[in-house]
């Protein structure tokens, strides 16, 4: 498997660290209840992923290149990677913790 | 037997080697197998379940039969495929799977018992009585079960990885691959030519024929030395291509010293990673056997292989060789070996209407139904029509047509599709994103439609490239349609002499699939696991097609709807050890060293692994014995004078930014922003599921510059967590991170006279430095950093230079403790020293602990936002029920790891009441000491618990105590 | 008063030669990273000393001094101190990274036994620079010359490092030895 790094272009799969699903990268604001309830905000963020036959979007973080977090999009039937953007600069990353 | 003037070895390089313990010559460009058929050997070794003799069936990557063992001064490599090792002078191999000789295997009684052994038998067989089996039934099957054996010892032999780019993997270097290779390499491709053979050519090298008039072989040296000078190209030979990968990456294996007499260095085999933008598969065709009865003796082979060893290496395979075959193609057969003044008794053609005009009896309508010989064979019974004959022979040329190669195309999931045309399956197009089959790989048997595939796939992959190609000419070659009829099995006698294998390598025959099917193990995945078929080394690449046809047959299903089984990766076995090439010893993971290394070393002090690291243990002195007691010297010498210690294996992270100590509350729990200047504090990390991801002590250096200190174990896991909140969460703020843990060598300083050892090294006077302040400082004029922190709980300092100064500094340190009655400590002593007081490691934050359970539930500021604070006020992470971080002190040793229960409670699980993480001896309160978990442990000073370790044979009872064990207020280490 | 000589890593070992490659230690030099802060640019503070921040993958030079990406949103200043004032995060790696060069024909080749990345010059040329793993050791590629590579690796695994370099070295020389040894293919007739 190979991920195509914004920054360092092609690269094989060793290099990089997987971490988890996209909705990491939603965590709930500092107003959101600390409520783990079933269903609630916290809740979701920490515990609840789907587990697509398909397209999905998750993080790798290019440990043994130039340490950017990458948002991936893949798909697990196929194979096909369909893109790959910086954390960092994504549209409407969140700036305020 | 050795023909005049025929072949492609090198006559005038004999090699000598041994089999079974014998000397054999053959010459440079034989295999084992070629060599030894030369030498008249036909019994190659014994099949897996019946142990009957077996002979080669094929010339190639494919051979079921002849799989040997080759033995190294070091090394044995059992499953060694004859046809395919080449051989040198010495080289030592023998014959496998059998009990005694080859010739007088006694395992040979398998296959008068037969019919009791068919498929399922061990299912049916061995089911009672069921406590039979452990003592009994498994160790007897296990001890005959297996091809080959393993040597047991390690494997000293050097192998190799590799990695290579190109834009065009060709994959074989018949006429396709030649022709593919060739009109990429003109247009400007960087191409990679694999070819498992020691030679380009493929069946060209073997068939001969006319290439633009000339002889093939011509045509093939031409296109090699062209690709050869080209800088573009490069040619891998004896590299099988073993699998194919997502995202254009292929794996493939070179034979680079497996050939040769081993010398040192030299890479036995190399595994190599090829990421190709596009790929062309021109693996050519592998013929088909026919299963007729008592098909399997020594002297039957496949008429290509028959062809592969009389024009390849001038080896005549019989006197008196017969062809049975369905198709015209392997006529050409009965030809070469008339050509070459071999005697064919008959060619056999279950086919009614064709020509038979040829230098031999031909008969039409006619198939095999019975062989004779027990280690070769000696004759053939043919029926034809309702009349049977016998032909001696002593070898039996076999065409049931052929299959594609097409077993990479299914590496992604792709299933190939039937071709009624040809009678095999072939490759679905972009099975694997960016490879195309072509030539026979594909199903176009005909030379010159070889060659106009390889032209064409490599024209279609120049496109995707942007490339151009080149104006190439097809040259003219032999065209001639491939008309043959599929005959799979042919019906003998009833019983042991009607038997047809399918799958030699694992001994299934034809009965053995229909018995699947009538005992409704029907589908093509059942019947694989119910008879064994296509399990063994060769994966059924003799017979797969074969047992479906028959399978389909006995379920009255056509092929196409009986299915198939898929190819996996890898195409032919690869060695362990190749494919974990560089992983081995050293290679495993890097050895990270300390500037104080050697003057560690010096001092004869052992050096334990900390992670990658390598720190000292404890600095021996003369007299002592055992660990424990340098150990013991060592935790007085802090408490009562001074002791140095290398401390840069801690993460340091330089944190810079007007919004670093903004940044910093958001990753500690606690505040950082509001820390003074020249001031450290400890930090507690969360992850954001709550628990504790690190802890260790931050520094304000200057209003927007930080240092970070980690523990030497989550130092990366603290990096990446950094960089994944700053880059998800803040990515806007003015700040960033950067590990500069290699750029300081840093040494603690801690005991009673402490102060007094720093007052000496520092080029200034220190004054006052607070407990938990930061200064910067001059050491012999170079620019260093001291903190006053403490892991020992004495007065404790930590004084940071740049690294190259580290083993300067350490040996100038410890040479002026000693004279203060101090000196070195190592990390048995560091960790006593942190016991007693109670400090963490990662032996308490081992991932599944909270704040609370470690007593540092109030870290958790209430007042802000941080990572995992949500998570943090869950219920069931903190509370009563909690085990919690509680102190153990005993008279007896205990352990890590021991598991704590009430006294008089039966030390059963239900009753577990925690465990011990850390212990220790303590010189200083005369005890031993124990970190441990322990339900509402807080709650619990005090009281006895019992503390088990089945492994050591502890059992012993414990006082529990607060976690911090000496000096509890803190007066030594504040001063 | 202590003095301390400063030892830099690798200290005292002498170039392998082996398979018409040459390897080697760096002499030490001054080492600064620099990463500008989110929105800040760097451009005139570095003109003007006759550098540039690099794009990623990519170098610049101005006589002695050397500027090289080495990751996201960061770079090496190679041969001296970065000026004060920078809107950048800066520390002093001199001495945290150990440096070999790597010289002769075919070192392409020898380091794609350790490392993943296409080195080959169309897909590096003169100047590149990638940041990968040389096995399992962070390490940081720059291409010197056509046929010279500058590998820097963390100071601490300076020994495995150079211990794996020497070992592919080896391995290739052995091969080039077998080759030369005898004909690797039998000869063909026609």
């Amino acid at each position: 498997m190979r991920l195509t790094c914004p920054l360092c272009g092609p690269r094989d799969r060793r290099e990089f660290t997987y971490y988890g699903a996209e909705e990491y990268l939603h965590r709930p604001g500092p107003d959101a209840a600390p409520d783990l309830s079933q269903g609630g905000a916290w809740d979701n963020y920490l515990h609840l992923r789907d587990n697509p036959a398909g397209p999905t979007r998750d993080l790798w973080y290019h440990d043994q290149g130039c340490a950017a977090w990458l948002l991936v999009s893949r798909n697990t039937l196929t194979h096909d990677i369909t893109g790959v953007e910086l954390v960092a600069a994504r549209k409407g990353a969140r700036d305020e913790a | 037997m050795r023909l005049e003037g025929k072949g492609i070895i090198d006559r005038t390089r004999e090699v000598s080697f041994r089999f079974d313990g014998r000397d054999y010559r053959g010459f440079r460009g034989d295999t084992l197998a070629s060599a030894l058929l030369a030498n008249g050997v036909k019994l190659f070794g014994r099949s897996f379940k019946y142990h009957r003799p077996r002979g080669l069936l094929t010339a190639g990557p494919e051979e079921p039969n002849a799989l040997v063992e080759v033995i190294g001064k070091t090394s044995r490599t059992p499953n060694t495929r004859a046809t395919m090792q080449e051989i040198f002078d010495g080289l030592e191999s023998r014959s496998q799977n059998r009990l005694g000789s080859l010739r007088h295997d006694l395992m040979a009684v398998n296959d008068l018992v037969s019919p009791f052994l068919s498929a399922g038998f061990y299912y049916k067989t061995f089911m009672w009585p069921r406590h039979f089996w452990e003592g009994l039934y498994e160790p007897i099957i296990r001890r005959a079960a297996g091809l080959g054996s393993l040597a047991k010892v390690h494997d000293e032999g050097v192998y190799e990885k590799a990695w290579a780019h190109c834009d065009l993997l060709v994959i074989g270097a018949g006429p396709a691959g030649l022709m593919a290779a060739l009109t990429a390499a003109r247009a400007g491709a960087d191409v990679i030519l694999a070819e498992e053979q020691p030679l380009t050519g493929g069946r060209l090298i073997a068939d001969g024929g006319l290439i633009g008039g000339d002889p093939a072989a011509q045509w093939v040296h031409r296109v090699e030395a062209e690709l050869r000078a080209m800088p573009n190209v490069r040619i891998m030979t004896r590299t099988t291509v073993t699998g194919a990968y997502d995202n254009g990456t292929y794996g493939a294996l070179e034979r680079v010293g497996l050939h040769r007499s081993p010398r040192p260095n030299l890479p036995r085999e190399c595994f190599w990673r090829i990421v190709a933008r596009r790929a062309v598969l021109t693996t050519g065709a592998q013929e088909r056997h026919i299963a007729f009865p008592m098909n399997d003796r020594p002297g039957i082979m496949l008429a290509s292989a028959v062809r592969t060893y009389l024009n390849r290496f001038g080896v005549a395979p019989g006197k008196r060789v017969t062809l049975f075959a369905a198709n015209d193609q392997a006529r050409q057969t009965a030809r070469d070996l008339m050509a070459a003044g071999v005697q064919v008794a008959a060619i056999i053609d279950p086919r009614e209407d064709v020509s038979v005009v040829e230098e031999c009896p031909v008969h039409a309508g006619a198939v095999v139904i019975d062989t004779k010989g027990r280690h070769a064979l000696q004759a053939i019974t043919v029926r034809k029509g309702s009349e049977t004959f016998r032909i001696e022979t002593d070898c039996l040329a076999v065409s049931g047509g052929w299959n594609p190669g097409l077993h990479l195309t299914c590496h992604m999931n792709s299933r190939p599709r039937w071709s009624e045309e040809i009678a095999a399956f072939v490759p679905v197009e972009a099975a694997v994103p960016g490879l195309a089959a072509a030539g026979a790989a594909n199903g176009s048997f005909s030379t010159h439609g070889a060659l106009t595939a390889g032209r064409l796939a490599a024209e279609r992959a120049l496109a995707a490239l942007d490339l151009r190609a080149p104006d190439l000419a097809v040259p003219a070659a032999e065209d001639t349609p491939y008309t043959h009829r599929a005959i799979w099995s042919v019906e003998g006698a009833k019983g042991r002499n009607g038997r047809a294998w399918l799958d030699f390598a694992n001994d299934v025959t034809v009965k053995d699939v229909q018995l699947s099917a009538q005992e409704n193990f029907a589908s093509v995945e059942h019947m694989k696991r119910y008879t064994t078929q296509g399990m063994a080394p060769d994966q059924g690449k003799n017979s797969n097609v074969a047992a479906l046809a028959v399978l389909a047959d006995a379920t009255g299903r056509g092929i196409p709807e009986t299915g198939t089984t898929t190819f996996r990766p890898p195409y032919v076995p690869v060695s362990i050890a190749a494919m974990g090439a560089g992983g081995r010893a050293k290679g495993f993971a890097p050895e990270r060293f300390l500037t104080s290394d050697q003057a560690s070393r010096d001092r004869l002090a052992p050096m334990i692994e900390a992670g990658l690291w390598y720190r000292p243990s404890y600095f021996p002195k003369p007299g002592e014995t055992t660990w424990r007691e340098a150990c013991d010297r060592e935790v007085r010498m802090v408490r009562g004078a001074v002791g140095v210690c290398d401390v840069s294996t801690l993460g340091k992270i330089d944190i810079q930014g007007p919004d670093a100590g903004r940044f910093l509350d958001f990753v500690y729990t606690n505040t950082f922003s509001t820390l003074p200047v020249g001031r450290v504090r400890y930090g507690l990390m969360l992850r954001e599921d709550g628990l504790v991801m690190d802890d260790g002590t931050s520094a304000r250096l200057a209003e927007t510059h930080y240092l970070m200190t980690t523990t030497t174990a989550a130092a990366g896991q603290v990096m990446r967590h950094l960089d994944f909140v700053q880059q998800a969460f803040c990515a806007t703020w003015k700040l960033r991170l950067i590990s500069v843990t290699e750029a300081f060598a840093q040494f603690a300083i801690a005991g009673p006279k402490a102060r007094a050892l720093i007052d000496t090294v520092l080029d200034q006077p220190l004054g006052d430095l607070p407990f938990m302040g930061v200064r910067p400082v001059s050491v012999g004029g170079v620019e260093a950093r001291l903190f006053r922190i403490s892991f020992s709980g004495e007065e404790g300092y930590e004084l940071a230079v740049p690294v190259d100064y580290g083993e300067a500094l350490f040996r100038d340190l410890v040479a002026r403790a000693e004279t203060m009655g101090g000196g070195p400590y190592g990390m048995e002593a560091l960790n006593v020293l942190r016991i007693e007081k109670g400090f963490l490691t990662h032996a308490e934050i081992h991932g599944r602990v909270s704040a609370d359970d470690v007593g540092l539930g109030a870290m958790v500021s209430p007042r802000k936002d941080c990572i995992g604070r949500a998570a943090s006020q869950r219920p069931g992470l903190w509370g009563p029920e909690r085990e919690q971080l509680v102190g153990l002190k005993a008279a007896g040793a205990i352990s890590a790891g021991a598991h704590l229960f009430r006294p008089g409670f039966a030390v059963e699980r239900e009753n577990d009441q925690g465990y011990v993480t850390s212990v220790c001896w303590s010189p200083t309160l005369d005890s031993w000491l124990g970190l441990a978990f322990l339900t509402d442990g807080r709650a619990r000073h005090g009281e006895r618990i019992r503390l088990v370790d089945h492994l050591r044979g502890i059992d012993v009872e414990c006082e529990v105590t607060h976690p911090v064990f000496f000096d509890a207020d803190g007066g030594r280490m504040r001063g | 008063m202590a003095e301390l000589i400063a030892k830099a890593a690798l200290d005292g070992q002498g170039p392998v030669t082996r398979a018409g490659l040459v390897l080697s230690v760096l002499p030490p030099a001054p080492v600064w990273s620099i990463a500008p802060f989110p929105g800040e640019d760097l451009t005139p503070a570095l003109a003007a000393l006759g550098l540039d921040f690099p794009a990623p993958g990519r170098s610049n030079r101005a006589g002695d001094l050397r500027l090289i990406w080495t990751g996201r949103d960061q770079a090496f200043l190679l041969g001296g101190r970065p000026p004060e004032g920078l809107a950048a995060a800066v520390t002093d790696q001199s001495g945290a990274w150990a440096g070999f060069s790597l010289s002769g024909i075919g070192g392409e080749a020898a380091l794609a036994r350790l490392v993943t990345p296409d080195l080959r010059l169309a897909a590096f040329p003169v100047g590149h620079v990638v940041r990968t793993g040389l096995n399992h050791i962070p390490a940081i590629i720059l291409r010197e010359g056509e046929t010279e590579f500058h590998i820097r690796v963390f100071r601490s695994m300076a020994r495995s490092a150079w211990a794996e370099l020497v070992e592919v070295l080896e391995h290739l020389a052995a091969r080039a030895a077998a080759v030369q040894g005898g004909a690797s293919a039998p000869a063909r007739t026609g």
